[in-house]
């Protein structure tokens, strides 16, 4: 089981109060997390990856581990204890972004 | 009695004003979507309760939202949340992509920069939705950078309509202050082969076939920010009106000057006449008197707020060249707030009622054709666009 945070504005468009919960088969990467993510929140779709290019849009961070995961191949495997649910991985929007 | 609905995007949400035929007290109701910028909302002509909304950030992109209820609730179309990914395509409803196929597609060329330079085409969000005239599922979406999109099936996907990108002229758009967007759609009423869509900064297009293929509609544009002045494409075309009881006729506020086309874009001309100053973004036309015309004038270019820190509405009875300010109930001083081009509307009321929003947050509606003006509200965030449903 994965946990992933969401900010405030994902959290509201996806219907969710807290951390979202994913089954993901391992090895558990970045892109198996945002598959999971968006199948089972169809919303989410193009909000965290561009829907044409599929990269992480501009503004948005991914953090895991007290480490800034935003810049890693998407393919690599994420952190022990994210793939165990120990840990979340983070959705976070940039402190530059929005408007 | 009929009874009105202002549909308001904000920088910060969506907002529904309402009010009976008097336009006296009004109700509003949200801020939904909270948080995020909503540029345009537009209600079906067809179904006046099926409401579309474009919602978007700077962080998250774009979402498109339906109600069908006159939006009291509202629905991702395809998007909501579902368990399974067996089933019907999910999260298309968001999905804006540039159509390059060899099938039906044009090549995604570069347009022009800031300075000069070629630059990729990049969807950044969709400023105007223009629900069909004829069916309830059927609405067009105005994007930036600058495209025009199609859903037949109440917004649950989107195809682009690649004549208008494709045909020719691309190279030559550039951004406006605004980005380059498509930010008018104009839906002829007798003929639906025929639409009207503006671009900033390349100027007015028109398509007679349903959108497969279209004609840069700007002769007698004069724009002194391109190297030819009177070039084919290239123009600031800030917004277009025109009367749904006189198709063909159109009024256009430019970058600068308000311009008038009796023969369907084909050829313009200039009506700015006394206005104080014709640079502006928002025009619109009476509901039934099709040569009364209004616009909100702004300083310039460069100082995008009322002349004298006066907020007021002109009104031409003659189609243009003569104008006369419409000023009772505006703030008359200390003013500075902006008109943007998406937030003026007019209802269908017998006595016409007239209605903008300001970048300070108010809407102000005027219910005898602009001679007298009231806010309705004063302190929303600021206002990016207008419409208005008048509802038997």
């Amino acid at each position: 089981m994965i946990l992933v945070e969401l900010p405030h504005h994902l959290r509201t468009l996806a219907q969710v109060g807290g951390a979202v919960t994913l089954e993901v088969d391992e090895p558990v990467t970045l892109r198996r997390v945002l598959d999971a993510l968006e199948t089972q929140y169809p919303v989410l779709r193009g909000t965290i990856r561009d829907h044409g290019t599929q990269q992480r849009r501009a503004f948005l961070r991914f953090f895991a581990c007290e480490q800034d995961w935003s810049h890693e191949p998407v393919d690599a495997p994420l952190p022990e204890a994210v793939a165990t649910g120990k840990e979340p991985l983070l959705v976070i929007g940039a402190i530059a972004g929005g408007s | 009695m009929s009874r009105v609905r202002v549909l308001v995007g904000t920088k910060k949400g969506a907002f529904i004003l309402t009010a009976d035929g008097k336009r006296e007290s009004w109700e509003v109701s949200g801020p939904f979507f909270a948080g995020w910028e909503i540029y345009h909302m537009k209600g079906s002509a067809v179904n006046p309760d099926r409401i579309y909304a474009s919602q978007t950030s700077g962080w998250f992109g774009q979402i498109i939202q339906r109600s069908d209820d006159g939006g009291k609730t509202w629905t991702t179309p395809g998007g909501g949340v579902q368990k399974s990914p067996e089933g019907m395509p999910m999260g298309e409803s968001n999905k804006f992509v540039y159509d390059t196929s060899a099938e039906s597609g044009a090549p995604l060329t570069t347009h022009q920069w800031y300075d000069g330079t070629q630059h990729p085409w990049e969807f950044k969000r969709v400023w105007h939705l223009e629900p069909s005239l004829t069916d309830a599922e059927a609405v067009y979406a105005g994007v930036e950078d600058a495209a025009l999109f199609q859903s037949k099936d109440g917004g649950h996907s989107w195809q682009e309509l690649p004549g208008l990108r494709g045909h020719g002229t691309g190279p030559q758009w550039q951004p406006g202050a605004g980005g380059m967007c498509l930010h008018t759609i104009v839906l002829d009423p007798k003929d639906p082969e025929r639409i009207y869509i503006a671009i900033s900064a390349a100027g007015a297009f028109r398509t007679d076939d349903g959108g497969k293929t279209w004609k840069p509609i700007n002769k007698g544009l004069r724009s002194p920010f391109i190297p030819d002045q009177d070039a084919e494409v290239g123009h600031c075309v800030h917004h277009i009106a025109m009367s749904p009881r006189r198709p063909g006729v159109l009024f256009m506020q430019k970058h600068w000057d308000v311009m008038r086309s009796d023969d369907a874009g084909d050829s313009w001309r200039e009506v700015s006449g006394n206005l104080p100053t014709d640079f502006g973004f928002a025009i619109d036309v009476h509901a039934h008197e099709p040569e009364t015309i209004y616009v909100a004038p702004i300083t310039s270019d460069s100082l995008h707020y009322p002349m004298d820190g006066k907020l007021q509405v002109w009104r031409s009875r003659t189609g243009g060249h003569e104008w006369e300010a419409m000023t009772d109930g505006l703030p008359q001083k200390d003013c500075y707030v902006n008109v943007l081009r998406d937030a003026m509307a007019v209802d269908a009321l017998d006595d016409c009622g007239v209605y903008f929003g300001t970048t300070g947050g108010q809407v102000y509606v005027s219910p005898d054709g602009g001679d007298h003006w009231k806010p309705i509200v004063r302190d929303l965030p600021a206002v990016l666009s207008v419409e208005v449903q008048t509802i038997s």
